[in-house]
């Protein structure tokens, strides 16, 4: 009979998304779609640009996550001239990156993610936002989101201009270092940052964990998918955000690959689909089998949960315990979809000490900001962890350095089939003999949500509520039910 | 008590940095919310379109339109926008200029497909699959809005009001903006919300620039650890300050880049590729046409340097077919 039921618009990583879910002859749940509707040719248009131009251009991919692409870009440079940046400089670029990682995931899961837990998932939708959080919590700690927001921007702004579009980034080196008179500043943010991340983690523990119903939820089914994952880890396959080797981990969480991310080729595929402007990944290794789970499925996802399984543990102390008594809680690998958002806490954590480390180092103000001894090879890879997941630019020039070649993979584009099945469950237990239940909108919402996916500034916003309107049509395309929350 | 004026926030095809800067007004996002009643902000609220096309025409006071006008969806929208809104201000270089995501207009719809479908490295397209504004699955269908042959301006599919330009605007001026509509104290339509200088006039570099440049190599930013306190151009190294409007804040110049124009053309200007390169051509300084000619051919890809944001709504490629409707 054919009932379709359109989510549109849900915001998305370059502009625009929706949901599609499809009826049985039963009204049960037949399928459902995440779908891009967006495609803006960066790899194309860049062609013929000159390289060092690169991370002052793809920054406008995202303005969510300007800073990874940014990151990525200038490491790709890196490669194509032959240089590894000086010791300083690399201190720079890591103080920009953490930075980047802490105001990202605070904006996630305060202004996004907190409504549902804090505010909680069956709440009045009006509620259900920022305010409401600050309500519950007091004002005290929205002010302190603000702050954090806004001081850890201030960092990003001073070494790489506008933090929704950063301009910085050369080979071998930062075109800005930082001066002695502006480490306070960056020293007072550190501490601050550590301190609000411990605290942030225990409202979640306080919250989320010790109420039975919150952990229930997260252990339940409905948000269970059981894929691949991967991530990068340093040399002792640690959590590491700005590079290292790219781990691959089976349903099972035995590693199924671990390879230098210059060979990215040989490992992932990106499949085509007619109803989506996204390339879908899989493990090329594998081959495509569809939009499936299990231990029969070729795809992999991406980000914070999938960084807590693929790794052995977090590089910096503090994390680390965290990251044990997560384990000791879920388990490893942990395929609960709503622990990406208890993940993404502790890696503002580790963000956080790493943050405190480097605006005490002594080297951070040293003027050794560019290695300029360039051994030009003409293609780079550069690859780093956005907030969101695995982030690779892979260029090729010709010898003046000019772009012959673009291919990147980001990290929604490697969730979106994953985001796909996630919301499928999600509706597949609300929706039966064709009657939408008032539920679905915000479970379903739930389930993608914890992605944090770039579908959206939706992640990162001040009233945190993805648009969400739920049209059931009849075959002839009439609307003859409307769920919507908020409204 | 009296209605609160309306406002609606809408991306069109943009990164979503433009409403992250509005979230970058901090605390003072909450005075506009105080003032306004925002009817829509899909980044932040519930509501839908179809709440703006049951409203009656033109009672939103402001809609703020960031993102460029890239298929069909955006089109629709940007004449919904129009009929429902008293004015219209094209917020961000995207969708003043058409912006980064312009310079896809020096491509082709096929060229981009092609590459991104078939001819990447990592794509596995044994059907040859591409995306089709409907796809029959099953029984049912599912649809894609319609990628258009090139990038659009909004000012180039629907009236504008006012433009603020930048990628994206900074906070001071989005505040001023959306203050400036509240108290009705605004310019002739048509107008940009930013000062009407070059960026070359307010930047702290201006008094190490020469009487009369001259330019006798080109260098590119890598090429050199350029001095921080010198006039980029003054360095051989291009900088568009001069052809520039003032207002970002001289941010890039801040950590040591040069300006590459967001925040558009000065005053009066529509093609600012076009104008910028005749000023810049005339600072070369050679003595043969032959050494004039090898300076410039340092010159790397002008196209990129001089159109960064501005391609789309440049006179570079003769216009596709016009959108705007009468
Ligand atoms: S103007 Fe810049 S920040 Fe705004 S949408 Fe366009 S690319 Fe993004
Ligand atoms: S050309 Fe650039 S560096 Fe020189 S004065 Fe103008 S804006 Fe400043
Ligand atoms: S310096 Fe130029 S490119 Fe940078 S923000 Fe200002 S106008 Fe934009």
């Amino acid at each position: 009979m054919g009932n379709k039921i359109t989510v549109n618009p849900i915001t998305r990583l370059e502009g625009h998304g929706k949901i599609d879910i499809f009826l049985n002859e039963n009204g049960d749940v037949e399928d459902a779609y995440l779908q891009v509707t967006e495609l803006r040719g960066f790899e194309r248009f860049c062609i013929g640009r000159p390289a060092e131009e690169m991370p002052r251009i793809v920054p406008n991919i995202c303005g969510v996550c300007p800073t990874p692409h940014n990151m990525a870009s200038t490491k790709a440079l890196d490669s194509i001239y032959g240089v590894t940046p000086t010791p300083a400089a690399k201190l720079v670029r890591t103080l920009q990156y953490n930075a980047n990682f802490i105001e990202d995931h605070y904006i996630h899961f305060f202004f996004l993610a907190a409504p549902d837990f804090v505010v909680g998932p069956e709440a009045n939708p009006v509620e259900r936002n920022i305010l409401g959080v600050i309500n519950k919590v007091g004002l005290d700690i929205g002010k302190r989101v603000i702050d954090i927001r806004r001081r850890t921007r201030d960092i990003i702004k001073l070494i790489a201009s506008k933090p929704s579009h950063p301009e910085g980034g050369l080979p071998g080196g930062v075109p800005r270092g930082i001066k002695q008179e502006e480490r306070k500043t960056i020293i007072e943010t550190a501490d601050l940052c550590v301190e609000f991340a411990q605290f942030a983690l225990q409202l979640f523990k306080d919250v989320v964990l010790k109420n039975k119903d919150y952990l229930d939820l997260i252990l339940s089914d409905v948000y269970n998918l059981k894929t691949y994952y991967m991530a990068l880890v340093d040399e002792n396959k640690k959590v590491n955000f700005y590079e290292g080797k790219l781990r691959v981990i089976d349903p099972n969480g035995k590693e199924v690959s671990f390879f230098h991310p210059n060979d990215y080729t040989e490992y992932i595929g990106e499949w085509v689909e007619p109803w989506t402007y996204v390339r879908l990944t899989y493990l090329r290794k594998i081959g495509w089998k569809g939009l499936i789970e299990g231990d029969d499925t070729s795809l992999y996802r991406v980000g914070p949960l999938a960084r807590f399984n693929v790794s052995e543990g977090m590089a910096t102390p503090l994390a680390q315990k965290e990251y044990e008594q997560m384990v000791s809680t879920l388990g490893k690998p942990a395929h609960h979809t709503l622990a990406y958002h208890w993940a993404r806490l502790i890696e503002a954590l580790q963000a956080a000490e790493d943050l405190q480390r480097i605006s005490i180092d002594p080297l951070l103000t040293s003027t050794d900001i560019r290695n300029m001894n360039f051994q030009f090879t003409g293609k780079g890879i550069g690859c780093v962890e956005a907030c969101r997941g695995t982030l690779i630019h892979h260029y090729e020039t010709d010898n003046e350095g000019l772009i012959t070649k673009v291919n990147m993979i980001v990290a929604t584009q490697q969730n979106a089939a994953p985001i796909g099945l996630s919301v499928k469950k999600a509706a597949q237990r609300f929706i039966k003999g064709g009657e939408v239940r008032e539920g679905l909108l915000n479970m379903a919402e739930m389930a993608f949500r914890a992605y944090d996916p770039c579908l959206g500034c939706a992640t990162h916003t001040i009233h945190g509520k993805m648009p969400l309107v739920i049209d059931v049509h009849d075959h002839t395309g009439n609307v003859i039910k409307t769920v919507s929350r908020g409204a | 008590m009296a209605e609160k004026p309306k406002i609606a926030i809408c991306w069109f095809g943009g990164c979503g940095g433009c409403d992250e800067a509005i979230v970058d007004l901090n605390e003072d996002i909450l005075k506009v919310t105080n003032a306004f009643e925002i009817v829509l902000w899909p980044i932040a609220f519930d509501f839908k379109y179809h709440h703006i096309e049951a409203m009656a025409d033109k009672t939103i006071t402001l809609s703020i339109i960031n993102g460029s006008v890239r298929n069909s969806e955006h089109e629709e929208l940007a004449h919904l926008f129009r009929e429902k809104s008293q004015l219209v201000l094209a917020f961000g270089a995207c969708a003043c200029f058409g912006g980064t995501p312009g310079m896809a207009n020096l491509r082709s719809k096929e060229d981009i497909f092609q590459w991104v479908y078939e001819d990447a490295p990592t794509v596995v397209n044994p059907r040859h699959n591409v995306p089709q504004t409907v796809t029959k699955v099953g029984d049912n269908e599912l649809t894609l809005p319609e990628f258009y042959n090139q990038v659009y301006p909004l000012g180039q599919v629907i009236d504008v009001d006012y433009y603020l330009p930048g990628c994206p605007p900074p906070p001071n001026l989005i505040y001023n903006a959306i203050s400036a509509t509240l108290s009705g104290d605004l310019p002739p339509k048509g107008s940009t919300l930013a000062p009407q200088r070059a960026l070359c006039d307010v930047c702290v570099r201006n008094k190490t620039k020469p009487e009369r440049l001259a330019i006798s190599e080109i260098k590119r930013i890598h090429e050199l650890e350029a001095d921080p306190d010198k006039c980029f151009l003054a360095q051989g190294i291009v900088c568009t300050g001069p052809a520039t409007r003032a207002g970002c804040g001289e941010v890039c110049i801040n950590i040591n880049m040069p300006c590459r124009g967001c925040f558009g053309p000065v005053e009066g200007v529509t093609d600012m590729g076009a104008k910028y390169l005749s000023a810049f051509a005339s600072l070369i300084e050679a003595k043969t046409e032959e050494e004039r000619k090898e300076i410039i051919d340092r010159l790397k890809d002008p196209a990129g340097y001089f159109y960064r944001f501005t391609t789309a709504s440049s006179i570079l490629k003769k216009r596709r077919g016009a959108l705007k409707k009468a």
